[in-house]
């Protein structure tokens, strides 16, 4: 970790310009491109908010928020995690010219999914306030599933980085899985109308556990309890350790396949 | 010894592995069909170069040269053996790869020094050289797309040559550019070269390799067939060895 820190020091140079080439693949170098980016999220939350909010919005309070949480969580998860798998692929002309820490390609897409997340979640604010939730100190700690997720979504990079690497096709696979994983991710509908065991096993989700974090402090106007914070914590731990694992050991070997 | 190469062995992995997909790489595991070879593409390979030594690495293609290259600059790994290097190392490989089209000139001209590890002070104190160097002053705001492939080659060696490396590597790198600016970076190089760097290069060229060389590296099939000082000989050798194949 500390070697990481200290390497990221050394290439901050080659770091910056790397997120700013990002940014300029993301926004097109335009101000029009980040309103444009942030459109797609802001449709799909009002197509479902038209569509579900008849099935599921009549027993849900501030569903509108329910919807969003869920939603922008969800999305940065796609957004980064897809964008992180193809980042060492898509430099790959850079990567067998020069030498630099591979993981400096992840980082630096995640950088530009980070801030267009951070750009929903002001937008989800306002709808918060939009819809009448009394602001809560508590609110601030939205900040803890954040870092939490951006830890998440790196580790998730790194693994699905290295597998794209080695196996072109895992692309459509890890579609279908995050499509899935969305609809098991509990956006849309409530997770108590299932039996108690049935609701401790969404617990085993990660995109759930963070947005259920996110609701709780927002719509539920609670303090999540120790163990959630620990599911968090632990997720986003262990798919780090995998993916920092995964690098370690086939650092030298990527380039064959590049 | 600012280079030192003890032993060193390359393995590549050949074979239809790279693109099958994960779905037909399970499959042929289980037919039993997985079917990859691994050559070596640099094996076994000792010599060492002192400071000031400028070092020409002859051979046909798929000799290993550039794999030897990527081991002395750390982009690959040696299989077996060891590497020693004393000394920052400029490498020049393939100029024209790793620029991003949609960044303008100005965009990747830093893009491209951050990667060749400058500071930003450094290349803001230098941009203007570089950019007068390779003739592109009317071009700085244009996407880097609209550059002729010339262009794009006068850029990067413009870029690649600022530095006062220990160590300088040129894959092919003399040939940049028209008959004007290849003189110019000849004149470039050369002074790089004499203020003590030790260079080592890949040429096709055996004229050049004569001209300038005080050390020949020739390898065939990954392995060394001469190393030494006696340039003139090896590089007659050569000559001979490639009218023979014919």
């Amino acid at each position: 970790m500390l070697k990481v820190i200290k390497n990221l020091k050394k290439h901050q140079f080659l770091f910056e310009e790397l997120v700013k080439r990002d940014f300029n693949a993301k926004y097109k170098g335009t101000s029009l491109g980040i309103v444009w980016s942030l459109l797609s999220p802001l449709l799909s939350l009002l197509v479902m908010s038209l569509v579900f909010t008849q099935f599921f919005g009549r027993n849900t309070p501030h569903y509108m928020v329910y919807l969003f949480a869920g939603n922008i969580v969800l999305s940065y998860f796609k957004d980064s995690t897809k964008s992180g798998m193809t980042s060492l692929m898509a430099n790959a002309g850079i990567i067998t010219k020069v030498n630099a820490p591979k993981y400096l390609f992840l980082l630096s897409k995640n950088v530009s999914c980070l801030f267009n997340f951070m750009l929903t979640l002001l937008i989800f604010f306002a709808f918060v306030a939009f819809d009448k939730i009394a602001f809560s100190w508590s609110f601030f700690l939205v900040i803890y599933p954040v870092i939490c997720l951006m830890v998440f979504n790196i580790g998730v990079g790194l693994i699905m980085s290295a597998l794209y690497v080695f196996f072109k096709d895992i692309k459509y696979l890890y579609d279908i899985f995050t499509q899935l994983l969305g609809y098991l991710s509990a956006i849309f509908y409530r997770v108590d109308a299932y039996p108690l065991t049935a609701q401790r096993l969404f617990m085993l989700n990660p995109i759930y556990v963070y947005i259920r974090y996110i609701r709780i402090i927002v719509i539920d106007g609670g303090i999540p309890t120790l163990r959630h914070h620990l599911l968090c914590f632990i997720y986003a731990l262990v798919v780090l350790v995998i993916g920092c694992v995964i690098y370690k050991k086939n650092n030298y070997k990527f380039i064959y396949y590049m | 010894m600012v280079i030192e190469l003890k032993n060193v062995s390359v393995q590549y992995i050949v074979g239809d592995f790279k693109n099958i997909g994960l779905k037909e790489y399970i499959l042929r595991r289980i037919k039993g069909n997985y079917d990859v070879q691994n050559f070596w593409a640099v094996n076994d390979v000792t010599f060492s170069l002192e400071k000031g030594d400028m070092l020409g690495i002859i051979g046909s293609n798929g000799a290993g040269k550039t794999t030897l290259l990527k081991v002395i600059t750390q982009i690959m790994w040696p299989t077996k053996g060891t590497v020693k290097v004393n000394g920052n190392i400029a490498a020049l490989l393939a100029l024209g790869s790793g620029f991003d089209g949609d960044l303008t000139v100005r965009a990747n001209t830093f893009l491209r020094g951050a990667m060749l590890g400058y500071t930003r002070d450094f290349m803001t104190a230098k941009y203007d050289e570089i950019i007068e160097f390779a003739e592109l002053e009317e071009f700085q705001d244009r996407p880097f797309r609209q550059l002729s492939s010339g262009m794009r080659a006068r850029l990067a060696f413009s870029i690649a040559s600022l530095v006062q490396p220990d160590i300088l590597i040129l894959d092919e790198v003399l040939a940049v550019g028209d008959g004007a600016f290849r003189q110019k970076s000849e004149e470039k190089m050369r002074g790089i070269i004499s203020r003590g760097a030790t260079t080592l290069m890949v040429s096709h060229s055996i004229g050049q390799v004569r001209k300038i060389c005080n050390k020949v590296l020739w390898l065939d099939k990954g392995k060394v067939v001469k190393f030494g000082d006696n340039t003139q000989d090896i590089c007659d050798k050569y000559e001979a060895f490639l009218r023979g194949k014919n």
